[in-house]
C-alpha cells in the first residue's frame, strides 16, 4: 500500500474487482470478459457494471446459459491467442463446466507435452452466508485445489481483489479466482495507483506468537476478529491468509507453526477431504516435533448448506467458535 | 494399360496426380492403423486404441479443404487426422510407444495426439469435449480478424451431449468460423444411432440452430472433398459455421477391447463392399486414370514409410522419470 496517505481512496471489494478488470481491458487488447449477464445486466453481483458501456459487446460478452460451452470457448480462445476472463456466476454452476476446467484446461499443456498453453482466467463467486440454501452456497475452491494443472487463488482483501487479476492474466496457465460473495460489500481503502500483487505467496495478516490461524477468503476476517478478542485476553494469534490454495505456500505457515507451536485451520469448506485436511497433513509431515498440541480444524458442519438463518450460521465457522477453540487449545496445553 | 491425365466423374474433373494423392493418403492411414493393431497385439502399444478403418475418406476429404493456417480439433480416433494434417507417422507411433520423441512427449498416447506446428489441437477423449474449444479457437480468430477456419471432428455419439448443442448455438449466435464435421459411423461404442437419438437425421439438429448443413457419402473421398471445399468456403468467406455430416462406417471394433456384440458380422461385411479405398481405386482404374503399377508404387512407398516409422519409434527414448511433472505448469511465467 502506498505510504502517501492522501493517495488512499475508499473502495468496496466489488469495485476493486471491477477496477482490476477495467485495467486489464485497458492494458491488453487480447483481454476480454465473458459470462452470463456480465454485460447488459451488469453482472449478477454488479461487479461488471458499466464495463459494457466502456468496452462494447465484443469485449464484454454476454453468454447464453451454457457453462460448459462458454468455459470451453474460453479455453479455445486462450489457445487461439486471446486472454479471456471467464466469469461463472457462482462455483455452484461451475459444476456444469467442470469437464472443461478439469478435463481440458488443467491437462492441455501436459497432454500435449508442453506444446499448448491455456492462459485463461476463470472468476467465480463462492461461499455461503446469505440464506441461499444448498444449491447456491457451496465453497468448492478446496475441491478444485485438488487438481494439478490449474492454480486456485482467493482474494480476501481489497488490495488482492484489485491486484490478483492482472498477475493471473500474465500466467501462461489456467487460473481460477474465487471471490467470496459475502465480501463484495466490504469497504476499505486502497491507493489510487494500487497495482498487481503476487499470487504465489501467503501473507501474515497479523503477527503473533501463541498460535497460528491458517485461513483464507471470508474466514480471514472472522479469524482477525477472533484474534482481536484473544489479544485482549493476552493470547497473541498469528493470522495467515493463504491467498493461493494451489499451489500452497507451505513455507509461510510452517515457519509460523515453528514459531507458535500451535495451529488451527479455519475453512468454510467441509472437513472431510477438504483443504484443511491437506494443510493439517503438511504440518504433521513438516514440523510435527514443533507442535505443542494437535492441529485443530474449524470447518463447516458436514451438511448441505441450510436455508434457515440460525442453521446456516451454526453451520459456518463463526468468530466465537474460533475464540473458544483457541482458548481450549492454549489452555489445555499451555 | 495407358493412363490419362484427367477423368470426368459425376461432372467434376479429377486429375491423375490428385487422384493418386487422395488414394495414397487413404492408404497411408489404413496401413498405419494396421500396424498399430499389430503393435498393440505385440504389446508395444498399450492403453485404449481406436482404429479408423473404413472412415479414411472423411479425414482425407475434409483435410483437403483446409489450409496450413486453419486449426483442427479431433477426438480419440484421430491417428488418421493427425497423419494427414502433417504429423509424421514416426512421431505418432513414438507417442503410442510412450517415447519422449512422440508428438505429445509420451504424455498423451493414442487418444491425445497434439502438434502445434500444424495447429492440431488433439486428441480429446471426452466425447463432445472438443466442440466448445473449437468454438473458442474460432472466436479468437474472429476477434483478431484472422480469416481462418477451425475444423472440429466428432462422432454422432457426441450429438447427444449438451456440449454439442451449446457449441452450435454459440457458433451460430456469434457467427464464428467453425466447420463442424460429424463422422456418423452409426455406432457410439455399442449403441446404434436409433437407440440414442429421437431424431436420427442429424443435419436437422444443426438446422434448428440456424447453422447451414449438408450430408455427404463419407465412403466417397471425392464427394467428401467436394462437400468439404464448399463448406470451408462458406465458413471462410461468410465467417459463420457450417455443419457437415459424413455418413460412414467403421470396419473394426470400437476399440481393441470391444468384442463387438452389438452388430451382426454380415452388416460389417456388407459395408466393407463400399470400402473407400477399394471403391476409389476401382473407379480410377475403370476410368483409366490410374493403373495397377500406380497402386503397387503407392503400397511400396507407404510400406517403407510405416517401417521407417516403427524403426524410429523403437529407437526413440524414454522421458526420465524425474521429468514426470514437467508441463503440469509452464516453465516460464510470461506466456
Ligand atoms: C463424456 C464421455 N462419455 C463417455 C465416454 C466413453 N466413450 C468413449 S467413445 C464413446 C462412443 C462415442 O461414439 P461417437 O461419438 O459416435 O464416436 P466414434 O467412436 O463412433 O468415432 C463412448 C461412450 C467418453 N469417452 N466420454
Amino acid at each position: 500500500m502506498s505510504s502517501d496517505e492522501t493517495n488512499l481512496q475508499k473502495i468496496t471489494y466489488r469495485e476493486a474487482v471491477r477496477e482490476g478488470i477495467r485495467e486489464a481491458l485497458q492494458k491488453d487488447e487480447r483481454v476480454f470478459l465473458m459470462g452470463e449477464d456480465v454485460g447488459r445486466y451488469g453482472g449478477c453481483f454488479a461487479v461488471t457494471k458499466g464495463l459494457l458501456e466502456a468496452f462494447g459487446p465484443e469485449r464484454i460478452r454476454d453468454t447464453p446459459l451454457s457453462e460448459s460451452g462458454f468455459v470451453g470457448a474460453g479455453i479455445g480462445a486462450a489457445l487461439g491467442g486471446m486472454r479471456p476472463i471467464v466469469e461463472i456466476m457462482t462455483v455452484n454452476f461451475s459444476l456444469l463446466a467442470a469437464d472443461q476446467i478439469i478435463n481440458n484446461a488443467a491437462v492441455y499443456l501436459y497432454m500435449s507435452g508442453g506444446q499448448f498453453n491455456v492462459p485463461i482466467v476463470i472468476r467465480m463467486a463462492t461461499g455461503g452466508g446469505r440464506q441461499l440454501a444448498a444449491q447456491h452456497s457451496r465453497s468448492l475452491e478446496g475441491w478444485y485445489a485438488h487438481i494439478p494443472g490449474i492454480k486456485v487463488i482467493s482474494p480476501a482483501t481489497i488490495e488482492d481483489a484489485r491486484g490478483m487479476l492482472w498477475t493471473a492474466l500474465q500466467d501462461p496457465d489456467p487460473v481460477l479466482i474465487f471471490e467470496n460473495s459475502s465480501l463484495y460489500n466490504m469497504e476499505g481503502t486502497l491507493a489510487a495507483d494500487a497495482g498487481p500483487v503476487d499470487i504465489d505467496k501467503a501473507r501474515v495478516r497479523r503477527p503473533g506468537k501463541d498460535i497460528t490461524l491458517i485461513t483464507y477468503s471470508a474466514s480471514l476476517h472472522k479469524s482477525l476478529a477472533a484474534a482481536e478478542i484473544l489479544a485482549k485476553q493476552g493470547v497473541e494469534a498469528e493470522v495467515i491468509d493463504l491467498r493461493s490454495l494451489r499451489p500452497l505456500d507451505e513455507k509461510t505457515f510452517l515457519d509460523s507453526v515453528v514459531k507458535t507451536h500451535r495451529a488451527i485451520i479455519v475453512d468454510e469448506g467441509w472437513r472431510s477431504g477438504g483443504i484443511s485436511a491437506e494443510i493439517s497433513a503438511r504440518i504433521m509431515e513438516g514440523v510435527f516435533y514443533d507442535l505443542d498440541a494437535p492441529v485443530e480444524r474449524l470447518c463447516s458442519v458436514e451438511s448441505p448448506v441450510p436455508y434457515a438463518r440460525h442453521l446456516e450460521e451454526a453451520m459456518l465457522p463463526q468468530v466465537d467458535q474460533i475464540v473458544n477453540l483457541i482458548q481450549k487449545m492454549v489452555g489445555a496445553h499451555g | 494399360m495407358n493412363t490419362q491425365d484427367a477423368v470426368n466423374l459425376n461432372g467434376a474433373t479429377v486429375d491423375r496426380d490428385h487422384a493418386l494423392h487422395l488414394l495414397r493418403s487413404m492408404i497411408r492411414i489404413r496401413r498405419l492403423e494396421e500396424k498399430c493393431a499389430e503393435l498393440y497385439s505385440a504389446t508395444k502399444i498399450r492403453g485404449f486404441l481406436h482404429l479408423y478403418d473404413g472412415e479414411e475418406a472423411v479425414a482425407v476429404g475434409i483435410l483437403e479443404a483446409l489450409t496450413r493456417d486453419d486449426a483442427v480439433v479431433a477426438t480419440y480416433r484421430e491417428h488418421g487426422h493427425a497423419l494427414i494434417r502433417g504429423v509424421s507417422a514416426g512421431a505418432i507411433l513414438a507417442e503410442m510407444y510412450g517415447k519422449q520423441e512422440g508428438c505429445s512427449r509420451g504424455r498423451g498416447g493414442s487418444m491425445h495426439l497434439f502438434d502445434n506446428k500444424t495447429r492440431f489441437y488433439g486428441g480429446n477423449a471426452i466425447v463432445g469435449g472438443g466442440l466448445p474449444i473449437a468454438v473458442g479457437l474460432a472466436l479468437a480468430d474472429k476477434m483478431q480478424h484472422k480469416q481462418r477456419v477451425t475444423c472440429c471432428f466428432f462422432g454422432e455419439g457426441a450429438v447427444a451431449e449438451g456440449e454439442f448443442h451449446e457449441s452450435l448455438n454459440l457458433a451460430a449466435l456469434w457467427q464464428l468460423p467453425v466447420l463442424f464435421v460429424c463422422e456418423n459411423n452409426l455406432y457410439a461404442m455399442g449403441t446404434a444411432l436409433k437407440f440414442e437419438q429421437a431424431v436420427q437425421d442429424i443435419t436437422r439438429k444443426a438446422a434448428s440452430y440456424d447453422v447451414s448443413s449438408a450430408a455427404v457419402d463419407g465412403m466417397d473421398v471425392l464427394a467428401v472433398e467436394t462437400a468439404a471445399k464448399k463448406a470451408a468456403q462458406t465458413v471462410r468467406t461468410q465467417g459463420k459455421p457450417f455443419f457437415l455430416e459424413c455418413r460412414t462406417y467403421r470396419f473394426r471394433a470400437h476399440s481393441m477391447y470391444d468384442p463387438e456384440l452389438y452388430r451382426p458380422k454380415s452388416e460389417v461385411e456388407e459395408w466393407k463392399k463400399s470400402c473407400p479405398i477399394a471403391t476409389f481405386a476401382r473407379k480410377m482404374k475403370t476410368e483409366g486414370c490410374i493403373g495397377n503399377v500406380d497402386i503397387e508404387t503407392i503400397e511400396r512407398d507407404v510400406a517403407r514409410e510405416i517401417n521407417e516409422a516403427v524403426a524410429f519409434a523403437e529407437a526413440c527414448t524414454w522421458e526420465p522419470i524425474e521429468d514426470m511433472t514437467r508441463f503440469v505448469h509452464s516453465e516460464r511465467r510470461t506466456p
